[in-house]
């Protein structure tokens, strides 16, 4: 175990920080440029994982156990949200004949 | 040290696949191929535990979750939804805003001291139940109930008559 954690010594921190923004930022993205309900939800799970390895990494150089049991706890919530939300868009899909998100465009007002 | 950016450019470029691949099976696929690679992240930041957890609940169980609703609901490359193209750019560049001002306001903080592992027992089962079930026991309890309304929750909205 020894020789693989030393490959992480050196790093700045700036460099997980960065990643992390970068792969948020593509969460974002998808969000934003996708139609289809279950590609969304895929980016949202992708922007909770960047959170995830922000807060691991933080607690590897503070040297603080909460932020990994905080990345724990965000993880079991994760997992009750893809519960609830693919329940969700299961019943929008036997309505709606589609996963699409614009046919929910009467929920806007 | 190298292989931190290797598996960094890894991680960025699955990512980018997942939400510019037109058929949702391949974003699943690929958002898997991510997952793993966050779990070679945590398992250089010698957080095995969660490496253990992430590999197990997310490339097993949630991944697994949306695959078969994926296959289930039957979405395939022909059904998929396609956004106009000017609303597409319109969404890049809002991200790519949202990546300058991070970048920019990290670069006004300019922290860069090197991650040390202060502590190299830190991330291992032993130390991190010892925290969860001293400081954090009524959270973990609470979150069992979390998983327990969010079973119910799921079970009652897809049931056929709700």
């Amino acid at each position: 175990m020894e020789n693989i954690t030393q490959s992480i010594q050196g790093i700045p921190l700036n460099h997980y920080i960065l990643l992390s923004s970068i792969i948020f930022a593509i969460g974002v993205m998808g969000v934003l440029i996708r139609r289809n309900a279950i590609v969304i939800f895929m980016s949202v799970e992708l922007m909770l994982n960047a959170v995830n390895l922000l807060l691991t990494a933080f607690s590897a150089y503070r040297g603080d156990a909460a932020g990994q049991v905080f990345v724990f706890f965000i993880m079991a919530l994760a997992a009750a949200e893809v519960a609830v939300g693919l329940a969700i868009i299961v019943m929008v899909y036997r309505n709606t004949n589609s996963a699409d998100i614009n046919v929910l465009n009467k929920l806007k007002w | 040290m190298n292989l931190f950016y290797l598996v960094a450019f890894l991680s960025i470029f699955f990512s980018l696949l997942v939400i510019f691949s037109k058929n949702p099976v391949h974003s699943v696929l690929y958002l898997i191929v991510t997952f793993f690679t966050f779990t070679i992240h945590y398992i250089l930041l010698n957080a095995q535990f969660l490496a253990i957890v992430n590999f197990i609940v997310y490339m097993g169980a949630i991944m697994v979750l949306f695959l078969f609703v994926l296959m289930l609901l039957n979405l395939n490359e022909e059904t998929e939804p396609l956004k106009p193209t000017l609303l597409k750019v319109m969404g890049v560049v809002a991200g790519m805003c949202l990546l300058v001002t991070l970048a920019g306001s990290l670069k006004a903080l300019s922290v860069s001291e090197p991650v040390v592992l202060q502590n190299a027992n830190l991330g291992l089962v032993k130390n991190l139940g010892k925290v969860l079930f001293n400081q954090f026991l009524l959270p973990f309890e609470i979150s069992s109930l979390l998983l327990l309304s969010a079973m119910v929750g799921a079970v009652l909205l897809a049931k056929k008559e709700a």
